[in-house]
């Protein structure tokens, strides 16, 4: 594709790309809504510009099912209703599978520090410490 | 109460979100992501100055900048109808628009108040553009310290008072508490920001995909503004991103949009940033209270007074039922209230959960609490003596009322046997423990709704009406409620909101979609049984010449009642009539119950065990025990996430959120989600929900009554009860930020 110098990761992915699946909560880094994989590591992709990622793999929340089959966390998080909106449910499912595999959900206090970055206003947040310690626990391989 | 009838945390299973594979795989889209051709992007310039009026927009700049299309202000805008209208009564076509009319004038009411919108062909291009427009104003002394003005007789407008008794009858009480209370303004901020796209089809045909709470709100809003008919305007709003009151109404961007779309003859799209959602959408009104409150030896209630004061825009009056509560929420023979509102140069705040009561029970549950401790009487027992069992202001029964079981449940779950009775006697880990309690309550009354029902000789059952879901899980809800009546598996039904296309739904809010969209679809089923029953008849042998008051439906059979040997399934009966497809729509009017002979409200109990650092005045939740009586409990899962929820909000108005003004300028100093606290993961502990879910059949055959505002309202004070008894330290002014610890 081509972008606009000033076009970040998530605005390229939503208006250039559409795939709207990655939300903006702030554009500012501040809420996680935008959260998505670049080469396996979460990040804010309303902080990161299109061209500074050029050749990168990038994953976003329609990347991580395969096919009809929902990804291990998906479920999770519908089983334990994660979400109410459903806003900043694809930045919370990114966040939390990194999460995972960055080794930080070995307990539920852990798991609330490291997802803080991720803002949920409807307040699921004690759902989706459950949705994340029940895969940590199921141990697939995300 | 049946005791079976409460439901145990391992009941919440098979009650997924109808909606869930769609929000958890990025394929639920939300309005600022439809797609048009050849949409252009709106960004809004807002002012940066609180009160004056606009001397020179310096434009140039601007309109040099590589792909702008327009810019919009009041010197080129063009005429709106509904800006101009005839007539002010709202039932009547051409009412006048509600709130700041944008483009309008060039006056300035607030900081942060949209003057321009550039349009241009992409995103960046507008949003660069829209740095360079320079503004020049004829500056005016503003005045946004509500702290000074508050008691100022002069600048407030006296909306409402309230006497039963004899007023300030606390004043002669044996035991008293009177204190005042401080609540700053809090921000909504859903996650999704405000966003619209408008389109024109000619002069005469619009389509908007709005952010709204109520799509058919919405329309009938657009259409008055813009002098069109109804039908000819189209809101689309399939998933709202969260919104807690903010979506009640149309901002200034909605009409923005269309005037924009109108003006570069494009489909526009208009995205407020987060920053311009601090002021440019509502917002729940800073209010200063003050109660006076007092009980004999014996716990019993004798004089409750109750003031309060909150903030409004100089353009518009917004007043919420802030004292109501301490109306009617306990038995006191001596009560008198009121309210009044400071307009000052800000933008008009707006309901936000729990709107009036959230704020009117942090006062009145912290006196009660305070009043506890005078009395040395537990808190629980305190409600109990003075526990209400006909609302004192009417005398009137309520439909039901299972607050007293609230109590009970919440006690025994959060271990309130625990609870020093001495603040600041009880420490775990090196840390005090506090434990408190508070109560909410919120209106339960139902509101009107229609429904579409759509039965197809496949056996699928659509639902169709124009509400949206914020969340809540109305779609989740419509269909649990359908399958119930029409004794069909979950999923053979579907329920499709979010479109004035469909019959006209209720607006959510004030907690009571359920109940009014549940009515409207038990009416649906109703009437598609009743045409089963009269199509068996006319189409199938074996019933020929029965009366359909012979027939029996059940999960899906017509039966004979005094046969059942003599059945036939709902889909054969389509296909033996050769009939695709039932329609019916159904309107369900305004309660069933009746306003002059009954009271209707939810309530809640909330439980709060915490943590506060002896020496840094760090709180940290431990637990949150949050009991509900709203009725029948529809869908349990998400019926539980709302409370959880709601709790979540509490902590936010408790502990951390507080819109700060600098009132040099009038601006706000911590527009952004990094400095206006928001309740992050860590700040929220385990939580048990326990409903009491017992039907409430008065207010709506579906049994519900509300959950939304009753799970937020009367967890604040909750938690500042349980910091005052982990520290001796009573905090009236919120947030209870550690430096007010020590």
């Amino acid at each position: 594709i081509i972008v606009d110098s000033r076009t970040s990761v998530l605005d390229a992915l939503r208006e250039n790309l559409n795939l709207k699946g990655t939300k903006k909560g702030c554009d500012h880094g501040q809420c996680g809504a935008c959260t998505v994989h670049i080469d396996g590591k979460r990040i804010n992709s309303c902080l990161s510009l299109a061209v500074m990622n050029e050749g990168k793999k990038i994953t976003t929340i329609e990347g991580l099912a395969n096919g009809d089959k929902l990804h291990p966390m998906q479920e999770a998080f519908i089983k334990h209703d994660g979400f109410q909106c459903g806003y900043c449910t694809p930045g919370q499912i990114m966040s939390a599978v990194c999460c995972v595999k960055e080794g930080h959900a070995n307990n539920a206090d852990e798991i609330r520090e490291y997802m803080s970055g991720n803002i949920c206003r409807c307040g699921a947040y004690p759902n989706i410490v459950d949705a994340i310690m029940e895969v940590k626990k199921g141990g697939q391989t995300l | 109460m049946d005791k079976n009838l409460l439901i145990p945390d391992t009941f919440f299973a098979d009650d997924d979100r109808v909606d869930g594979v769609a929000k958890v795989t990025g394929k639920a889209i939300f309005s600022a992501e439809h797609q048009l051709a050849n949409m252009a992007y709106g960004v809004f310039v807002c002012s940066t100055i609180a009160k004056g009026s606009i001397k020179n927009m310096i434009l140039a700049d601007a309109k040099r900048a590589a792909g702008v299309l327009d810019i919009i202000y009041y010197a080129n805008c063009p005429t709106v109808p509904g800006y101009n209208a005839y007539s002010k009564d709202p039932n009547k076509k051409g009412y006048e628009w509600r709130g700041l009319k944008v483009f309008n004038t060039n006056q300035v009411f607030s900081n942060g108040q949209p003057i321009a919108m550039v349009i241009a062909d992409t995103m960046e291009r507008a949003v660069h553009a829209a740095s360079l427009v320079k503004v020049e104003y004829n500056k005016a002394e503003s005045d946004t310290d509500f702290d000074a003005a508050k008691n100022d007789e002069k600048k407030l407008k006296k909306p409402g008072e309230y006497k039963r008794g004899e007023a300030d009858a606390y004043k002669k009480g044996e035991i008293i508490v009177e204190e005042e209370y401080n609540i700053p303004s809090e921000t909504h901020n859903p996650m999704e920001l405000h966003a619209t796209i408008a389109a024109w089809d000619g002069d005469d045909k619009l389509t908007v995909y709005d952010k709204s709470q109520g799509p058919k709100g919405t329309q009938r809003d657009l259409a008055q503004c813009f002098g069109l008919d109804e039908k000819n305007v189209r809101v689309v709003t399939e998933y709202v991103g969260g919104a807690f009151g903010s979506a009640l109404r149309s901002w200034p961007h909605v009409p923005a949009a269309v005037i924009a779309a109108k003006k570069v003859k494009r489909p526009v799209k208009l995205i407020v940033t987060r920053e311009q959602m601090f002021t440019t959408v509502g917002y729940r009104p800073h209010a200063w209270q003050k109660i006076g409150i007092s009980a004999s030896k014996d716990g019993k209630l004798t004089g409750i007074t109750h003031q309060a004061v909150s903030i409004t825009s100089r353009y518009e009056d917004f007043g919420e039922g802030i004292v109501n509560p301490s109306q009617f929420m306990y038995n006191s023979p001596n009560v008198n209230t009121s309210y009044r509102l400071l307009p000052m140069d800000v933008n008009t705040p707006t309901w936000m959960r729990g709107p009036g009561p959230a704020t009117g029970c942090f006062a009145l549950e912290s006196a009660l609490d305070e009043l506890s401790y005078k009395l040395n009487i537990d808190p629980i027992e305190l409600r109990l003596i003075n526990h209400a069992d006909v609302n004192p202001v009417n005398k009137l029964p309520w439909t039901t009322k299972f607050l007293k079981e609230c109590y009970a449940m919440g006690k025994e779950k959060i271990g309130w046997q625990n609870r020093p009775t001495v603040p600041g006697s009880l420490t775990e880990d090196g840390m005090l423990v506090g434990y408190g309690m508070a109560g909410g309550v919120f209106g339960a009354g139902r509101g009107q709704a229609t429904a579409k029902g759509i039965l197809n000789a496949d056996g699928t059952l659509i639902l169709q009406s124009a509400v949206s879901d914020m969340g809540p899980g109305t779609s989740t809800a419509a269909v649990a409620v359908a399958s119930e009546n029409m004794g069909l598996p979950k999923r053979m039904v579907s329920f499709e909101l979010g479109d004035t296309e469909y019959p006209t739904g209720p607006t959510q809010g004030g907690s009571g979609t359920t109940s009014a969209i549940g009515t409207a679809i038990i009416a649906v089923c109703t009437a598609l049984k009743q045409s089963l029953k009269e199509m068996a008849i006319s189409s199938v042998p074996a019933f020929a010449n029965s009366k359909p008051e012979a027939l029996k439906y059940d999960a899906g059979i017509i039966s004979m009642s005094d046969n059942a040997a003599i059945n036939i399934s709902y889909t054969d009966i389509l296909k033996a009539a050769n009939k695709p497809v039932i329609e019916v729509i159904k309107e369900a009017g305004k309660q069933t119950a009746d306003p002059q002979k009954y009271a209707m409200n939810s309530f809640s109990v909330h439980f709060v065990k915490l943590h506060v650092h002896p020496v840094t005045g760090v709180i940290k939740l431990k637990q949150i025990v949050s009991a509900a009586d709203a009725g029948k409990i529809i869908a349990v899962k998400p019926a539980r996430s709302q409370m959880v929820g709601g709790a979540v909000g509490g902590i936010g108005m408790a502990l951390t959120e507080e819109v700060v003004t600098d009132n040099r300028y009038g601006r706000y100093t911590n527009a952004n989600l990094a400095d206006y606290h928001v309740p992050v993961n860590a700040d929220a502990p385990p939580m048990e929900i326990l409903f009491v879910n017992q039907p409430d059949n008065i207010i709506s055959p579906t049994g519900a009554k509300g959950i939304g505002e009753i799970a937020l309202v009367g967890v604040a004070p909750a938690i500042a009860n349980a910091v005052y008894n982990a520290t001796g330290k009573r905090i009236r002014q919120l947030p209870i930020t550690p430096d007010k610890l020590i």
